[in-house]
């Protein structure tokens, strides 16, 4: 059954007709073409597919669209001011956080989450709070040192 | 005029990453991100049993399903070839290995699960998944071949029924009877059995392909996950489809990791390839993760005997290893060279070993195909001589790291032939050893264990030396051992009138930075800033040839290609620089981005040069041809050799055998490094995988041959909290046959870390007398070996 959804994305209002079945995801790439948000799996482990609803980190293969019904959605699209990194980007890129960019957009948007809960985060306390995001490429180390370093800049900016 | 400001951007620079701001604001193009005008939607109905007759294919309803536009099986693909192996191995009696075809879909047999048997294409995803389980296969199961001993026993049933046994290959390589007579005459044989655990490489981006077929002019364009489109461009048009290369373009887009398994030539690329031209439209395959595990080539998976030999000095004499190596049931593209060039060729790893002798056995079984992953027969290698040196360092009661240091070929030995036929050109197995054990205080390591046994925890210390063989080549040898392709690579540097330059590479990047480092690599040379220099690759319409990204070729060959182009382009520059000049070619010096005449004031800059080149007023017409544009294909003249020494400290909980990794240092001799933080980056990323297999991962099936590590629920997959912080250091020899004295870092971190971090659990059970654990060594392996011994 198609239904009419919509919600505010990355401070846009959206409205579309979707099958009453689809994904939040798939709502995200296929219909608005936000395709920053990846799928890297089929049992919500990966983390590869986080943004935020109502400001909260949320796997966005977990969520049918119709759930976000009125809702405020944010995606890594609408991070950065145009061509200038938000200090959590910059920080990424200056720690090397990033190989194949795949899990890359859904570690952005929990880093942002952690930041959040925790300004300025311990190396242990970033580890545990990533346990919802895999990567293949970078072995953790320099995710975690972008996050710290991101986490520092954020609060002094 | 003021001195230029210097460039920041050359070799040995850490430089930021040009492609990371496409990444990191979501603009990477990955093949799923693609949506082409009319696209349909291809899923795949796959096997549900390891073996089985496919007695028939009711595909009525499914064709009946909403939005269904084709239902294809192994009929429609009848006038295509199977997918080809790119590498022939022989037994050692002479005859090439066994072949078995590997069809397209299945052709009346099933044999692993998740073996494609038919495709549905509909008008979405939904669809085409709806109707995929409406697809009617009459089956009738049959009990499958799943451990490799089963396979090979002589009253074995046959995974591929047209063959003469499971054994695809019997081979060898080595002196046989010298080994033999060093072992019966040694005073000491150190015996080890030991797995080599199954992997799933688990690129974070799940494989993909769209086919499009354009009807005007006949031309397919096959985007896919691939690390190499030119080979995919080879295989399938000229193996499978029979497709000339002019009508068959193949992109690799941005790719989300690779680790070896998107090198393969996969079977749903010609599906998609052929649907498209059958329905007039493009059609997209995206796996679920799910179907991932059951269709991606696995990892590694052998069995083997090891014998080490040696005096009453701990002085090597001999090293044997029998091995059983799974194939899984089908041969997947490199599948053959994995155990045998790229495995028995390492076995003297970084010893003066006299006699090496070892025998593989490649098995048909009825699982998912074994290939190539990171590493690829080099970790296997690695591995059982580490490990096994390990333990003949415990039964002789010498320090290991005295044990390597008696047995280590020496710098100035170089360069060494091997027994087990390859030539080191360069090495310094004492310095990285050397290296690793200052910067991990090995002299501190008995206070670290009292203060750890202090807090109820166990420590052990282990260290791994190893070697590995990148850039496998040349291309004669490669032909000779088996290779059905040529293992050189092509680039072209394009200097455009301005002065920008545009590389167009053979190597393909999908996570490893070529956008930078080969970018630094012009910048070097031609002393331009790095924001003009443009790195293309991964398109066939684009690039002029290419073998791709696997074997931590890129920069060894890819890189001296480039290299190769851009002097191609100074010497044309210097000619173009003197006619300016009115002087001789031969005066004209070139550096910094200028080219200027020694001894005099007289100088042009590259942009002035270049814009000559395209704008030939007055130009020397009749010795110089105008535009500035070269093409350079290297041969590499022989294998890079990397190697290195890791250390890894760990604890474990004596209550729950818990594993903690509390250091772990990499010591890497990569040759001459472009940029340090990325090839810092490389080799955490390669020792989180190492630290995978030897603690977490493993590819388990049960009898009935349904993977029982099917999803990342059951799939241990290393986590931020998981791994330690790992540090690094880099002593540098030079490759001394390369144009960049480089020889590549992509898979050291999975080569030297899993027995580097398995010695250490078996140093740190010292006390319980345990000679091995196998990987993966899980927290219940360990709380079950103390237990069992009265802890």
């Amino acid at each position: 059954m198609s239904v009419n959804v919509s919600m505010t994305v990355n401070g846009k209002p959206v409205s579309a007709e979707v099958e009453d079945e689809m994904l939040l995801v798939n709502f995200l790439r296929d219909h608005l073409r936000l395709t920053g948000t990846h799928v890297g799996c089929d049992t919500s482990q990966c983390g590869a597919c986080t943004i935020h609803v109502d400001g909260v980190a949320v796997k966005s293969c977990t969520m049918l669209a119709v759930q976000a019904e009125g809702s405020n959605v944010a995606t890594i699209e609408g991070v950065s001011d145009g061509e200038t990194l938000h200090p959590m980007q910059q920080a990424f890129k200056d720690n090397h956080g990033l190989q194949c960019g795949f899990c890359t957009p859904g570690m952005v948007m929990s880093a942002l989450d952690i930041v959040k809960n925790n300004p300025s985060p311990t190396e242990q306390e970033v580890r545990e709070a990533l346990e919802g995001n895999l990567c293949r490429c970078t072995g953790y180390t320099n995710i975690v040192r972008s996050i710290i370093a991101g986490a520092k800049e954020m609060e002094a900016s | 005029m003021a001195a230029a400001e210097p460039l920041n951007t050359g070799i040995g620079e850490s430089v930021t990453r040009v492609e990371d701001s496409r990444f990191l604001r979501g603009h990477g193009n990955y093949v799923d991100d693609i949506i082409l005008p009319s696209q349909t939607y291809a899923v795949m109905v796959r096997s549900p049993y390891a073996r089985a007759t496919v007695n028939g294919i009711d595909t009525s309803a499914a064709m009946g399903s909403g939005g269904v536009l084709a239902v294809l099986t192994a009929d429609d693909f009848s006038a295509f070839g199977g997918l080809p192996c790119g590498w022939q191995v022989h037994s050692k009696n002479g005859d090439p290995m066994t072949e078995p075809k590997h069809p397209i879909l299945a052709e009346g047999a099933v044999r692993h699960v998740g073996d494609p048997v038919a495709v549905v294409i509909a008008e979405s995803k939904a669809e085409a998944r709806r109707a995929a389980a409406l697809v009617d296969v009459n089956y009738t199961e049959m009990s499958p071949l799943i451990d490799m001993q089963g396979a090979v026993a002589g009253s074995a049933e046959l995974v591929h029924s047209d063959t003469p046994s499971n054994v695809c290959f019997d081979w060898e390589l080595g002196d046989e009877a010298a080994t033999e007579a060093a072992i019966a005459g040694a005073a000491h044989v150190t015996r080890l059995e030991l797995v080599n655990n199954r992997l799933v490489p688990n690129a974070m981006e799940p494989r993909a392909a769209i086919g499009d077929y354009n009807t005007a002019n006949g031309e397919h364009t096959l985007y896919t996950t691939s690390q190499n489109p030119h080979v995919i461009r080879l295989l399938m048009g000229a193996f499978v489809l029979s497709l000339p290369e002019h009508k068959l373009r193949v992109i690799a887009p941005d790719v989300g990791g690779g680790f070896g398994s998107k090198i393969f030539h996969y079977a749903e690329e010609a599906i998609v390839t052929v649907a498209s031209k059958l329905i007039g439209r493009p059609v997209k395959w995206t796996a679920d993760r799910s179907e991932s595990f059951i269709s991606d080539a696995h990892g590694r998976d052998h069995l083997t005997t090891v014998e080490l030999a040696m005096d009453a000095n701990g002085k090597f004499l001999a090293l044997r290893a029998t091995t059983l190596a799974n194939m899984g049931a089908y041969l997947s593209t490199f599948a053959p060279s994995v155990p045998t060039y790229l495995h028995g060729t390492l076995l003297a790893g970084t010893y003066t070993t006299p006699a090496i002798y070892t025998n593989v056995k490649g098995v048909f079984t009825n699982t998912v195909a074994v290939d190539a992953y990171r590493g690829a027969g080099r970790p296997e290698a690695s591995y059982l001589l580490e490990r096994v040196v390990d333990l003949a360092a415990i039964e002789t009661g010498i320090d290991p790291v005295e044990l390597r240091r008696r047995n280590f070929i020496q710098p100035d030995a170089f360069p060494y032939d091997t027994p087990v036929a390859l030539t080191y050109d360069i090495g310094n197995y004492q310095a990285t050893l050397d290296m690793a054990l200052e910067k991990t205080d090995a002299a501190g390591f008995e206070g670290r264990k009292a203060a750890s046994a202090a807090r109820g925890k166990l420590r052990g210390r282990g260290i791994a030396c190893y070697i590995e063989a990148c850039g496998i080549a040349p291309s004669n040898i490669a032909g000779a051992l088996g290779a059905r392709a040529g293992l050189y690579e092509a680039a072209t540097v394009r200097v455009n009138p301005t002065g920008s330059v545009a590389v167009l590479t053979g190597s393909h990047s999908h996570g490893q930075g070529h956008e930078t480092t080969f970018a630094q690599v012009v910048s070097d040379t031609l002393g331009i800033p790095i924001e003009n220099v443009d790195i293309v690759h991964g398109d066939t319409g684009k690039i002029p040839f290419g073998m791709g990204t696997y074997g931590s070729r890129s920069i060894a060959v890819g890189g001296a290609a480039l290299a190769n182009a851009l002097d191609k382009i100074v010497l044309k520059g210097r000619q173009i620089a003197a006619h300016l000049m009115e002087a001789s070619a031969d005066d004209v010096v070139f550096k910094d981005g200028q080219f200027s005449i020694e001894g005099t004031d007289k100088s042009v800059g590259f942009g002035d040069v270049a814009l000559t080149a395209y704008v030939p007023h007055n130009f020397p017409l009749e010795t110089l041809e105008p535009g500035l544009e070269e093409t350079a294909f290297y041969d590499p003249k022989n294998f890079t050799y990397p190697s290195g020494a890791y250390v890894c400290e760990l604890e474990i909980d004596k209550e729950t055998g818990v594993i903690d990794i509390v250091d772990f240092h990499a010591s890497d001799d990569f040759g001459n490094i472009i940029n340090p933080m990325i090839v810092e980056g490389q080799v955490h990323g390669g020792v989180a995988q190492g630290v995978g297999q030897a603690l977490m991962e493993g590819a388990v099936y049960d009898d009935n041959g349904q993977l029982m590590t099917g999803s990342y629920m059951d799939y241990c997959m290393p986590r931020a909290d998981d791994l330690p912080n790992v540090t690094v250091s880099n002593h540098v020899t030079a490759c001394t046959h390369n144009p960049l004295g480089v020889k590549g870092c992509g898979e050291a971190g999975a080569i030297g870390s899993p027995p580097a971090v398995v010695n250490a659990v078996i140093n740190a059970l010292g006390d319980y007398g345990v000679k091995h654990i196998d990987m993966p060594v899980t927290a219940h392996k360990v709380w079950s070996i103390m237990n069992a011994n009265g802890n």
